[in-house]
C-alpha cells in the first residue's frame, strides 16, 4: 500500500474495455434449473479445486426509496458485518477460516455478489453466503461503523476533483433520475440513514425475478441445483419496481468547478447508444478508433503522443440499463487543459464529418475480436462474463457468434453511426480546477 | 518434493528439460519451469492450457533505485521512452501492432525493477518476443520524443502525486525513512530533477542496464516451454551480455538512531489519518524466514477483520475508521513494516496516534492468537489453489521476487517458510522491528486554524 508502481497508462483505461471471443476458445455454458426453479448458467472446470459463483441483482442502488439515498450502498456494505448467529466478527472469523472470498458490490444498475470458495468446505461456505444474504443482522454497533466508513469516503470524494467532475456531470445530465445522484448518497442522507431503512433496502434488492447466476468451477449440474436452492430458495418472487429511463438533459458547453489543484480534471460526455442498438458494435468500432483504444486511438495521439498534454485520455460507452452515454476523462495541468479540451473537440468533429479510414476499421476490429480471450482470464472472470450475458438477454451460445457481429460492421456503418451519434454541439465537459481561459458555457 | 521439477529443469540448463509427472501427481509448482539462455538471461514459464491466451513478460533488474544521483525519474522517464521507435519500428508501432494482434501491452517501473508485458493470443508469442528483443538494444528516439514525453512524465506526476495528498504525504514519509538510501527518492522521481531529464540521461540508463544477463523472461499462459525456449534462444539469446553490467550496489543505510516525525498540511486533506514505518528487513536469498515472520506479524497485527489493531481500535475501543498493518518483503534492500490508524470522527491525530501505541504495546504483552494464526496459514494454502486460477499473477510474483536476486528455489520455499513461522518467531520479529529509533511517525492533516474531518 505504501509503494506503487507507476504504469504507463491509468486502470480506467483496461476497465473499458469491452472484446469478443476468438474461434479457439472454448466456453461451454450450460443452463442449471434447480429443483426450486432458479436457474443459472455454468460452466464445469474440474481442474482446480474450487467455485466461483457471481450472483446479480438487477436495480441495485437505483431502487433507492425516495429520500433514501445511499441507503442500498449501505445496506450492501452491512452483508458481511453480522448475519444469522453471528456477530460481524464471528461471521469474519468463520470466512477467514474458510478461506472464502465474498464480494458485495453496488451499482447503478445491479446489486452483485462475488464469492470464491474451495471445493473441501463448499457446504460450509454456502451456508455462511445464505446467511449474509437471507439473514443479515444490521446489528446497530455495525450500522454505525459502517456509516461512519461511507461518510468518511463521502469527505474523500468532496476533495476529489475526479469525484466532483463525475457527480456535477451526473446531476446535469439526469436530473432527478436516481443516475443523477450518486448511490453513495450524501452526507445528510447517509447521516439520517436508521436500520428500518436498512431491512427496507434489503426487501428492495433481494427478490427471485431480478436475479442472474453464473458458476464457474469444480461443481457439477447436479450438485449445483441443491446448492442454489438452499442459498437462494428462500428469496422473495418480487421487490421494489425498476426505476423507468432517464432522460439525458445535458447540452453541450463546459462547466468550471473551481478546486485548488495543480492539475484540472474534465469528465466530458454527450447522449449514447443502447447495447441492443443494431448499430451498437458499428458505434463500438467506433469508440475504439476514437478513444478506446489506448494508445493507438486518436484522442491519445493527438493529446498525449503528438503534445504530451495528458498521461491519459479515453472515452467509453457506457450503454447503462435507464440511458445510454458516450463519455470520456481527460487530466491537464490548469495551464493546458484549455488546449486537451480544444483538440478533444476538434476530433469528436473530425469523426463525426469523415468517419475513420479503413486502416482504423481493420484494425479497431481486429483489436475488439482478437482481444476477446484475454477476458476469459478465470473462473470469476467467466462467471462475470456469464451474468452480464444473462442481463442483456443474450442467447447462451453468443459468445460463439460474437465475432461474426463485429466482423459485419462496414466502413460505411461507421460512417453513418459516427455522423448519428458523435454530435460536436451536444459535447460538455465538466472541468474541475483552476483552467486558464476556459470558461461557463451552454449551447442552446 | 513439489520443486523437484524446476529444480532439475534448473540444472538442466541448456539440455532437455524434464518431462511433467502424472496429473495426479502435480502439485503447485508444476506449473513452473525455469532456465537460463547462454548470455545469462533467465526464463520462467508459468503454464496453463485452459484459454489459448499467453502474457510475455521482461524485467529488468534496473528502478529507480538504481539511478544515478540527480536523475530521479529516469528510469520510469525511459520506460515511457521505450515505446517510441527503434531501428526498424516506428514511433508507436510497437503498441499498435500489439493492438493490431488483439493484445494489449504496457509496462511498470519499481524501486527495483522496469517490467514490460504483453496479454495476447497464445499463437502471437513470437511476434512479441521478436519485437521486445528489438528494443531491448536498438531504440532510437527523438529529441521531439525526448521533450513531449517529459511533458507526458509531469502530467502523470501532477496526476498521481501532486493532485493527491495522501500521495505527497507518503513521499515526505519515504523520504524521511531512509537517510541514505535510494528508496527514499520517489519513483517517479522529484518534479525538479524530472524537469531536467534529457535524451543523454535516457539513453545512459538504458545502454548500462537493458541487456539480457541483467533480465527476466516470463512467459505465462497457453504455451509449452519447450516452444519457449526456442523461441527465446532465437529472439533473446542472440543479444550478446553486458559484461561491463555494474554490480548492484546502492548506499546503504546507517544505523537509523533517532526517532522522525512530520506533520504534513494540506487543504485538500478530507481524512486525518497517522501513519507509522519502520525500518525492516527484506526477503534475502536462502534467508526468508524474518521476512516471513514479518509478513505473518503484519496479517496478525494488521491484515484483516479479526486482525489484532482491527479487533481493539475498531471493535472494542472504536478509536478507528480503519487501521492496519503492511509489510512487502521483495525488495532488494531494507524495506518498511507500516503501521497506520483513521480516527474516528472528534479523535485528534494525537490521541488516535496514543490508541495506536498503546495498541502495539498490548500486542506485545499478549502475545499471538493461535487460533488466528492457524486462520492465515489456512488462507495462505488455500490461496496456492486460488493461485492456479490465475497464471499471470503468478508469473508476475516470480518476476518481482527474481528482479530482486531471489531464485526460483526461494521463490517455491516461500510458502513452507511461512508455514513453518511459529508464534514466537512472530513475536521475535514484532520486538526486533518495532523500533521508534528507526520509525518515522506522519501525521497527514489539514492546514492549521481549520477543522479536520
Amino acid at each position: 500500500m505504501i509503494r506503487f508502481a507507476m504504469t504507463r497508462l491509468m486502470g480506467a483505461l483496461f476497465v473499458a474495455l469491452v472484446v469478443t471471443l476468438p474461434a479457439r476458445a472454448e466456453v461451454k455454458i450450460e443452463e442449471v434449473v434447480s429443483p426450486g426453479g432458479i436457474t443459472a448458467w455454468l460452466v464445469q472446470e474440474p481442474s482446480i479445486p474450487f467455485m466461483a459463483l457471481e450472483l446479480r441483482f438487477r436495480g441495485g442502488a437505483s431502487l433507492d426509496a425516495p429520500g433514501k439515498r445511499g441507503a442500498i450502498n449501505l445496506m450492501t456494505g452491512l452483508l458481511e458485518e453480522g448475519a444469522g448467529d453471528l456477530d460481524a466478527r464471528a461471521f469474519a472469523r468463520e470466512l477467514e477460516g474458510l478461506a472464502a472470498s465474498f464480494g458485495y458490490d453496488i451499482g447503478n444498475d445491479a446489486l452483485s455478489v462475488s464469492a470464491s470458495f474451495l471445493t473441501e468446505n463448499r457446504a460450509e461456505a454456502v451456508e455462511l453466503l445464505r446467511k449474509s444474504i437471507i439473514e443479515p443482522r444490521f446489528d446497530e454497533a455495525a450500522l454505525e461503523r459502517v456509516r461512519e466508513q461511507v461518510l468518511t469516503g463521502l469527505r474523500s470524494d468532496a476533495k476529489d476533483p475526479a469525484k466532483i467532475a463525475r457527480a456535477t456531470f451526473d446531476a446535469m445530465a439526469y436530473g432527478e433520475h436516481p443516475y443523477g445522484s450518486q448511490y453513495r448518497g450524501t452526507i445528510d442522507s447517509v447521516t439520517a440513514l436508521t436500520r428500518a431503512d436498512m431491512l427496507d433496502a434489503h426487501g428492495a434488492v433481494f427478490a427471485k425475478d431480478r436475479l442472474y447466476v453464473g458458476v464457474v468451477g469444480d461443481i457439477t449440474p447436479a450438485e449445483l441445483g441443491p446448492l442454489l436452492d438452499t442459498l437462494l430458495g428462500p428469496l422473495p418472487d418480487a421487490g421494489a419496481a425498476q426505476p423507468g429511463p432517464a432522460e439525458i438533459q445535458i447540452k453541450g458547453g463546459t462547466t468550471v468547478v473551481p478546486f485548488d489543484t495543480p492539475q484540472s480534471v474534465a469528465v466530458f460526455g454527450q447522449r449514447g447508444i443502447e447495447q441492443d442498438d443494431p448499430d451498437f458494435f458499428a458505434a463500438r468500432v467506433l469508440n475504439q478508433v476514437l478513444g478506446a483504444g489506448g494508445f493507438e486511438s486518436r484522442l491519445m495521439t493527438e493529446v498525449r503522443e503528438k503534445r504530451g498534454l495528458t498521461y491519459g485520455v479515453s472515452s467509453f460507452l457506457i450503454p447503462q440499463d435507464h440511458a445510454a452515454t458516450l463519455q470520456g476523462q481527460v487530466a491537464s495541468a490548469n495551464d493546458r487543459i484549455a488546449e486537451a479540451v480544444s483538440v478533444i473537440r476538434d476530433e469528436w468533429a473530425r469523426a463525426a464529418a469523415e468517419g475513420v479510414t479503413q486502416a482504423e476499421l481493420d484494425a479497431a476490429k481486429t483489436f475488439v475480436t482478437g482481444a476477446y480471450p484475454l477476458r476469459f482470464n478465470g473462473n470469476a472472470p467467466i462467471a462475470r462474463i456469464m451474468v452480464g450475458m444473462q442481463m442483456l438477454g443474450l442467447p447462451i451460445d453468443y459468445i460463439a457468434t460474437r465475432n461474426e457481429k463485429v466482423e459485419a460492421v462496414t466502413l460505411a456503418d461507421v460512417k453513418r453511426i459516427a455522423a448519428e451519434l458523435l454530435d460536436p454541439e451536444g459535447l460538455h465537459f465538466v472541468v474541475v480546477g483552476q483552467p486558464e481561459d476556459l470558461e461557463n458555457s451552454v449551447a442552446n | 518434493m513439489p520443486r523437484l521439477r524446476a529444480a532439475l529443469a534448473g540444472l538442466a540448463l541448456t539440455t532437455t528439460l524434464s518431462v511433467a509427472p502424472p496429473l495426479a501427481a502435480q502439485k503447485r509448482d508444476d506449473q513452473v519451469t525455469s532456465f537460463e539462455l547462454d548470455n545469462g538471461m533467465q526464463v520462467v514459464v508459468v503454464e496453463d492450457n485452459r484459454a489459448p491466451v499467453v502474457q510475455h513478460m521482461v524485467w529488468y533488474r534496473a528502478g529507480s533505485a538504481d539511478e544515478p544521483v540527480g536523475s530521479s525519474g529516469v528510469a520510469h522517464f525511459l520506460e515511457h521512452l521505450l515505446f517510441k521507435a527503434t531501428d526498424t519500428l516506428a514511433d508507436g508501432e510497437f503498441s499498435a501492432t500489439v493492438a493490431a494482434n488483439g493484445g494489449r501491452d504496457n509496462a511498470f517501473t519499481s524501486y527495483d525493477y522496469t517490467a514490460y508485458f504483453q496479454r495476447v493470443a497464445a499463437d502471437r508469442l513470437e511476434l512479441m518476443m521478436r519485437m521486445e528483443a528489438d528494443r531491448m538494444r536498438n531504440i532510437n528516439f527523438t529529441d521531439q520524443n525526448v521533450a513531449t514525453e517529459r511533458d507526458v512524465i509531469l502530467e502523470e506526476r501532477n496526476q498521481r502525486t501532486d493532485s493527491n495528498p495522501r500521495a505527497l504525504f507518503s513521499e515526505q514519509m519515504n523520504a524521511a525513512q531512509y537517510l541514505n538510501h535510494r528508496y527514499g527518492v520517489p519513483i517517479i522521481g522529484w518534479r525538479h530533477e524530472m524537469e531536467t531529464l534529457d535524451k543523454a540521461d535516457a539513453l545512459g540508463f538504458y545502454d548500462t542496464y537493458y541487456y539480457p544477463n541483467n533480465a527476466i523472461l516470463v512467459v505465462s499462459g497457453d504455451v509449452d516451454p519447450d516452444e519457449v525456449k526456442a523461441l527465446a534462444e532465437t529472439y533473446y539469446g542472440v543479444i550478446p551480455a553486458n559484461p561491463d553490467l555494474p554490480e548492484r550496489v546502492r548506499s546503504a543505510e546507517p544505523p537509523q538512531t533517532a526517532e522522525r516525525r512530520l506533520i504534513y498540511r494540506d487543504a485538500r486533506v478530507a481524512q486525518s489519518y497517522v501513519s507509522r514505518s519502520y525500518l525492516a528487513p527484506e526477503r534475502d536469498p536462502g534467508d526468508q524466514t524474518a521476512a516471513a515472520a514479518l509478513t505473518l506479524l503484519a496479517e496478525v497485527l494488521g491484515g484483516g477483520q479479526t486482525s489484532y489493531l482491527t479487533e481493539k481500535l475498531q471493535f472494542e475501543e472504536q478509536k478507528a475508521v480503519f487501521s492496519g498493518a503492511f509489510y512487502r518483503g521483495a525488495t532488494l534492500d531494507d524495506t518498511t513494516f507500516d503501521v497506520v490508524i483513521v480516527p474516528v470522527p472528534g479523535l485528534s491525530l494525537e490521541e488516535a496516534e496514543a490508541a495506536m501505541d498503546a495498541t502495539l504495546a498490548s500486542f506485545l504483552e499478549d502475545g499471538v492468537d493461535e487460533e488466528a494464526l492457524e486462520r492465515i496459514k489456512y488462507q495462505l494454502r488455500a490461496s496456492e489453489i486460488y493461485a492456479r486460477d490465475n497464471v499471470d499473477n503468478t508469473a508476475r510474483r516470480y518476476g518481482a521476487a527474481m528482479s530482486v536476486g531471489l531464485t526460483v528455489e526461494d521463490i517455491q520455499n516461500w510458502p513452507d517458510v511461512l508455514q513453518a513461522v511459529t508464534p514466537q518467531d512472530i513475536m521475535d520479529a514484532a520486538r526486533m522491528v518495532l523500533n521508534r529509533d528507526a520509525s518515522v511517525t506522519g501525521w497527514l492533516t489539514r492546514p492549521e486554524g481549520e477543522v479536520t474531518q
